[in-house]
């Protein structure tokens, strides 16, 4: 009886502790969710603010857009001593790049490799019109990663995860479960095993991908997939690894391999 | 790794958390043979715990309210991760609460929590390589601490 007492008492302060953080409003019958939400995958549109949501799907109000202006106007602007753009190969990026972003990461046959979209941009850049490769994180590489992607926005996240892409991807699996930092933490641990419960106030997300390049408030400007990796690296005090390199890339392969099936939200807006 | 860790046992954990047996014989995997060591359960140093400085740093450095509800009602926003603490004092032992402070791994392989007194982890940031989340002294505070919530 005084178990059962002490237990009343116990999960009273927890559901008095989680009452007091009130989460944003999710319903997946609201049929506005059903682009967010595909089998028990959930968006991180369905985690944020009301008020987060509005500015992403307003595209006055979504500050993201300035960066899609900027990548649209490098699209016909010519660079390189091959004094082209990528217009001039590409032709409407709303025509020929739909499609494109939601598939990669992706094995590439001429770079031997499975590379990101940033490093695919790249590629055209210093092969195609003798230019010199974005630096990662830069404004333009942002622009022009956040432009592409765009052009993809509302179709399935559909990476290729056999054939040459097999040792890729077991790489970014292993990345995800595996501990790491003071705080002896894996991915999963909070994106898979925590989503719905609160870390301090934060709500927990399902970490997905569809949403990236991401305008986030905290940062007060857009930023890349594998910035936000090193930041979530960093909050455990694990060391981080650099912007572009081959674990990040590993990894995001396996992070849009768990995101499959949501649609691509780019830009998304993100607390 | 690779197995994920079910939310049910998540829960299983808390449930048995709430009722007040810990018994690891209900878990998944298998705990850990060695927490039977009488070492793993000794006092860390010497000096004994003091609960008054074990209250600040469950606040601060060892950041446990990011997981846990706690009596300390001038800090907001406790987490839910884990299981309440208001009354953990009454339902374990000293040695039983610093065994779980010091490495929860050995009873939950697969939890959350960190490991707060353990110097061998996996990519630490620089700087940090080779320390551990709280100090020796610092654990015996918050074990005192937690011996107090009762
Ligand atoms: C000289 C022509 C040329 C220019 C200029 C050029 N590209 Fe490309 N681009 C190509 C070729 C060729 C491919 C490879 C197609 C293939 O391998 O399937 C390609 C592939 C791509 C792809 C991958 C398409 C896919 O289906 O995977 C992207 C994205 C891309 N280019 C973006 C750009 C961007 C952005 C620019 C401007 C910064 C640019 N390209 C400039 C010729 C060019
Ligand atoms: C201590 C818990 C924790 C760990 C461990 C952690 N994250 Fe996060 N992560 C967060 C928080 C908090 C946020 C912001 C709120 C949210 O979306 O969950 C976040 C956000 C994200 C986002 C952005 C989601 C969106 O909708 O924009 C991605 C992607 C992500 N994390 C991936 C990862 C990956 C990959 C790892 C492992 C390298 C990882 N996280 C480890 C806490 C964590
Ligand atoms: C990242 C989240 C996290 C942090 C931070 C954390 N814990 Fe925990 N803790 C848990 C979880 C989850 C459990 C449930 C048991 C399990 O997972 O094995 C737990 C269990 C416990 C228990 C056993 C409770 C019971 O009723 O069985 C104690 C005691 C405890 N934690 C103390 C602490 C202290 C003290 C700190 C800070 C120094 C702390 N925890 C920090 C997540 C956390």
């Amino acid at each position: 009886m005084k178990t059962s007492l002490i237990a009343l008492a116990a999960l009273f302060v927890a559901l008095a502790g989680s009452a007091a953080q009130a989460d944003p409003p999710f319903d997946p019958k609201d049929p506005k969710m059903a682009p967010y939400i595909s089998g028990d995958k959930r968006s991180g549109y369905t985690f944020a603010e009301p008020e987060t949501r509005a500015m992403q799907d307003d595209e006055f109000l979504n500050p993201a857009s300035l960066w899609v202006e900027k990548g649209e106007a490098l699209w016909t602007k010519p660079d390189g001593k091959a004094n082209r753009s990528c217009s001039s190969c590409h032709g409407k990026a709303e025509d020929n790049m739909k499609g494109v972003g939601s598939v990669y990461p992706k094995y590439d046959i001429h770079a031997g490799t499975v590379i990101n979209l940033e490093q695919r941009i790249n590629m055209c850049r210093e092969k195609h019109m003798a230019a010199t490769p974005w630096k990662y994180e830069s404004e333009p590489l942002l622009a022009m990663t956040t432009f592409v992607k765009m052009q993809s926005r509302g179709m399935p996240v559909q990476v290729q995860i056999d054939g040459p892409a097999v040792s890729y991807f077991e790489n970014g699996r292993r990345f995800y479960y595996e501990r790491r930092g003071m705080n002896d933490l894996a991915c999963k641990h909070c994106h898979e095993d925590n989503w719905g419960n609160h870390v301090r106030t934060e709500l927990l997300s399902q970490g997905m991908t569809n949403g990236f390049p991401t305008y986030r408030l905290k940062w007060q400007k857009l930023g890349s997939l594998h910035r936000r990796l090193a930041g979530c690296n960093e909050e455990i005090r694990a060391e981080p690894y650099p912007l572009g390199s081959r674990e990040y890339v590993d990894l995001e392969l396996y992070l849009a391999w768990r995101a499959q099936g949501l649609q691509v939200e780019t830009p998304s807006v993100r607390k | 790794m690779g197995t994920s860790l079910p939310r049910a046992v998540l829960a299983l954990a808390l449930t048995v958390a709430v009722v007040g047996a810990a018994d690891a014989a209900q878990r998944k995997k298998p705990a850990d043979p060695s927490i039977w060591e009488p070492t793993r359960r000794a006092p860390l140093t010497e000096v004994k715990g003091d609960p008054v400085r074990g209250r600040v740093i469950v606040i601060k450095k060892g950041s446990c309210l990011t997981c846990h509800v706690m009596p300390i009602p001038e800090e907001a926003d406790h987490g839910d991760i884990g299981p309440p603490l208001a009354t953990v004092g009454s339902r374990y032992t000293p040695a039983e609460l610093r065994m779980r402070v010091v490495d929860p791994k050995v009873l939950n392989p697969d939890t959350i929590m960190p490991s707060f007194y353990k110097s061998t982890l996996n990519r630490v940031a620089k700087g940090l390589e080779g320390t551990t989340f709280l100090e020796a002294q610092e654990v015996e505070d918050v074990v005192a601490y937690l011996s107090t919530l009762k």
